[in-house]
């Protein structure tokens, strides 16, 4: 009963990324690729949720759905000049994208389908095992083996340059 | 249980999708989501592989939770820079932007 809910629920969500995925690279307009690229990221943070990372997908949410998407749309809102809702195709570089798209899909489907991998059937896959909040937290600001204070902080320490840095290349002169 | 292969898969179109999106369009900031798309698929194998591989440790998930947070550090100076751009040439089309080439 679960199992086939879970197909099912998979099915739909890897249908709406896929869909979603190719139209964020092929739409014309700016804005729509956008709108795309927010079902495809709402979609992935389904998928961590069909594999139980509660968090991730919390932070999934959060940080691409909440933050990233809405830097994105005021770039393009500030960036949409009258040419660039209908950027006309350069053939070649089309023709270039779908064969290095086509011969990749084909090598890693292949190396993909003929590796067998081997995992026990364990019941943390179907969804029924929660990552315990506490476990996460002690990972996030220990230092013992596994455990993950040194780049916890050192991100911390990149998201202020970064947020510095931005405010100091796009300030108006 | 869903196959493991069926995630890979799913993460492989939006790769490649990406790849194409990367090569082919000339807006920087449709460049800028082609790179969302790459980022977000790797991060989608990693913790596919955490769960179904390795399900009695949590470092995949790490690992995607830190990429989650430097591609946010390095979209935003990404779209900083585009702005820029923007603000001096009125246009962020890749094929104009050569001035520093020769």
């Amino acid at each position: 009963m679960g199992t086939t809910a879970n197909m099912i629920v998979f099915y739909i969500l890897g249908t709406l990324i896929i869909v979603s995925s190719v139209l964020a690279v092929t739409s014309k307009r700016m804005l729509r690729a956008a709108t795309y690229l927010l079902f495809v990221l709402i979609g992935t943070a389904g998928l961590y949720l069909l594999l139980s990372y509660h968090f991730l997908m919390g932070v999934q949410l959060a940080v691409y759905a909440g933050g990233i998407l809405v830097l994105f749309i005021f770039a393009i809102l500030l960036t949409s000049a009258k040419g660039d809702k209908f950027e006309p195709r350069d053939k070649q570089k089309v023709l270039y994208g779908i064969i290095a798209a086509l011969a990749g899909v084909t090598v890693t489907l292949f190396v993909t389908l003929k590796y067998k991998f081997l995992y026990p059937d364990n019941p943390t896959i179907a969804g029924d095992k929660e990552i315990n909040m506490k476990e996460i937290g002690q990972a996030l600001t220990g230092t013992e083996k596994y455990q993950y204070l040194l780049p916890f902080e050192i991100l911390g320490v990149l998201l202020l340059a970064c947020a510095i840095g931005g405010i100091l290349i796009a300030r108006k002169r | 249980m869903i196959p493991m292969e069926y995630y890979l898969i799913i993460s492989m179109v939006m790769f490649f999708a990406g790849i194409y999106g990367f090569i082919a369009r000339k807006n920087l900031l449709a460049i800028l989501i082609s790179l969302e798309l790459i980022l977000n698929s790797v991060e989608i194998n990693f913790s596919v592989f955490n769960r179904y591989l390795y399900p009695e440790h949590l470092e995949g998930m790490f690992f995607s939770l830190f990429g989650i947070a430097v591609s946010a550090a390095e979209t935003a100076v990404a779209i900083a820079i585009i702005i820029n751009v923007y603000r001096i040439r009125q246009d962020i089309d890749v094929r104009h932007i050569d001035k520093m080439k020769n």
